[in-house]
């Protein structure tokens, strides 16, 4: 990669913190103003542990194309399972690339991974404690993202399947199953093992409405996701598929399409509905049409990347309904439908979308679903295996107090918004 | 419930890579394939369905 790329890259990579600010907003404004601040802290905390973890760690097992890695030979066949390059920056890390690029794949990393650690925290939202979230995101970047990232972008048996066995390779350009799928599947975990807020179902296992505090922030986080996204999905273009930069001006447009026809799916399908549009799906439904246009971003047209929006859209309203009404699946900001759902979809897509011959146009599906049974069938099972052996050792779920008194009294000491007095069960005498 | 879950979802994902490794035919792969995924699919509603009995437990 020349010079000129990797500063383009760099500067790309400024961007992406703007996705993770604008999921903080959104998972913080569609919880309950008791626990704002301990959402936005438990971000804080995410972002600064993924960073040390990932530098530390997760660099060497995450690898890049061509470095070292630890391989299985079975049917002929090297099947190349984990990065095995040095966990110290200065040394092999950076291998046959410059120094620059090291550093610039490093930066990526921190934060893809920080922003695919922070999905949990809305899915956990107003229980989570902030101990645990701190040990599950080290785990999460120390281990779990790199070991993916390392599949599909790191030179791993996932982005090889075309060399080893034929047909095509998985394709994410854009992370909507390294970082959205891996994220969503946390938050499901996470749901499973902290259960439903106090009060959200009654003893008859009907759900009650509890709405976000601020959705005038959840809105505002929407416009910094889309920058942010624009940002990591040019930055992993250039990184991982060498693609030309006059890409980005195509991931550019695909990124405002696919958001905004989710958004637009979302209106039209809850004015129908319900007779008005929801916002806070609405909100939903514009980063569920980041994630799935994620996927193909570089690669699709802007027609392709309209109708993935709007499937992912239209399909986020009934998964959400299905999770919360029949599953009893309480997630206040709907990241699993949002990230793994719309995530899953997206890599669907890329199968359909991408303009290949027809004869490669099965051997692209059968990759995307080869990708897609890796996620539910290995990383599923790994993810929660990891959070319930934490559970064991750090308890993930608040005690009754802090139920009742919300996140940011129980653990952090004072409110976000100090002069309201919103909860009046938090001055019951006990 | 939950194990029994756990190992369908790891199985499904074991008879998608053995696919890999062992066949060539496309028709094949991708029938095999299909079913890896269809058993992850069991494995994954056997797995909600204990969390969704705890939870009914619960109340």
């Amino acid at each position: 990669m020349t010079s000129e790329n990797l500063v383009l890259c760099l500067v790309l990579l400024l961007l992406s913190p703007l996705a993770i600010a604008g999921l903080a907003l959104i998972n913080q404004g569609l919880g309950r103003s008791r626990s704002a601040a301990h959402a936005m802290m438990g971000t804080l905390c995410t972002l600064a542990i993924a960073a040390i973890v990932m530098v530390v760690v997760g660099a060497g097992f995450a690898g890049f194309k061509g470095g070292g890695a630890y391989s299985i030979h079975l049917g002929g066949v090297a099947w190349d399972w984990l990065g095995n390059t040095s966990l110290s920056m200065g040394n092999s890390l950076l291998g046959s690339q410059s120094a620059a690029a090291g550093y610039v794949l490093v930066c990526l990393h921190i934060f893809a991974s920080g922003l695919a650690a922070m999905i949990p925290l809305g899915a956990g939202s107003d229980r989570w404690r902030l101990a645990p979230i701190c040990a599950s995101s080290a785990l999460f970047s120390g281990f779990t993202y790199p070991l993916i990232a390392h599949w599909v972008w790191g030179g791993g048996w996932l982005s090889q399947l075309a060399v080893h066995f034929g047909g095509a390779s998985f394709v994410d350009v854009g992370g909507a199953g390294v970082i959205q799928i891996t994220g969503g599947l946390t938050a499901l975990s996470i749901v499973w093992i902290v259960g439903p807020r106090r009060g959200k179902y009654t003893t008859d296992a009907l759900s009650t409405a509890i709405p976000g505090h601020n959705i005038v922030l959840v809105l505002f986080g929407c416009v910094l996701a889309l920058l942010g996204w624009i940002g990591l999905e040019s930055a992993t273009s250039l990184l991982f598929y060498n693609l030309a930069p006059i890409r980005i001006a195509v991931i550019v447009v695909n990124a405002i399409l696919s958001a905004s026809c989710g958004c637009l799916a979302v209106v039209v399908v809850t004015q129908v509905r319900y007779r008005k549009p929801d916002a806070s799906l609405s909100a939903n439904g514009w980063i569920a049409g980041l994630v799935a246009g994620s996927a193909g971003c570089a690669f699709v047209s802007p027609l392709a990347a309209m109708l993935t929006g709007a499937v992912a859209g239209s399909l986020l309203i009934f998964m959400i309904e299905f999770l919360e009404l029949k599953l009893l699946i309480d997630d206040p900001s709907g990241s699993i439908s949002v990230h793994a759902g719309a995530g899953v979809w997206g890599l669907i897509s890329v199968a359909f979308f991408t303009p290949v011959g027809n004869e490669l146009r099965g051997a692209q599906i059968l990759a995307q679903l080869v990708g897609i049974a890796t996620f539910l069938g290995f990383m599923l099972p790994w993810i929660h295996a990891v959070n319930l052996i934490l559970n064991r050792l750090v308890p993930y779920r608040v005690d009754r107090d802090g139920d009742r008194q919300g996140m940011d009294i129980r653990e952090l000491g004072a409110g976000a918004y100090p002069e309201f007095v919103v909860h009046s069960e938090e001055f019951l005498p006990r | 419930m939950k194990a029994i879950g756990f190992l369908l979802l790891l199985s499904g994902w074991i008879i998608v890579l053995a696919t890999l490794d062992l066949l060539t035919q496309f028709w094949l792969r991708t029938g095999f394939i299909a079913s890896g995924i269809a058993t992850e699919v069991i494995g994954l509603a056997l797995l909600t369905h204990s969390y969704f009995s705890e939870q009914r437990s619960a109340k």
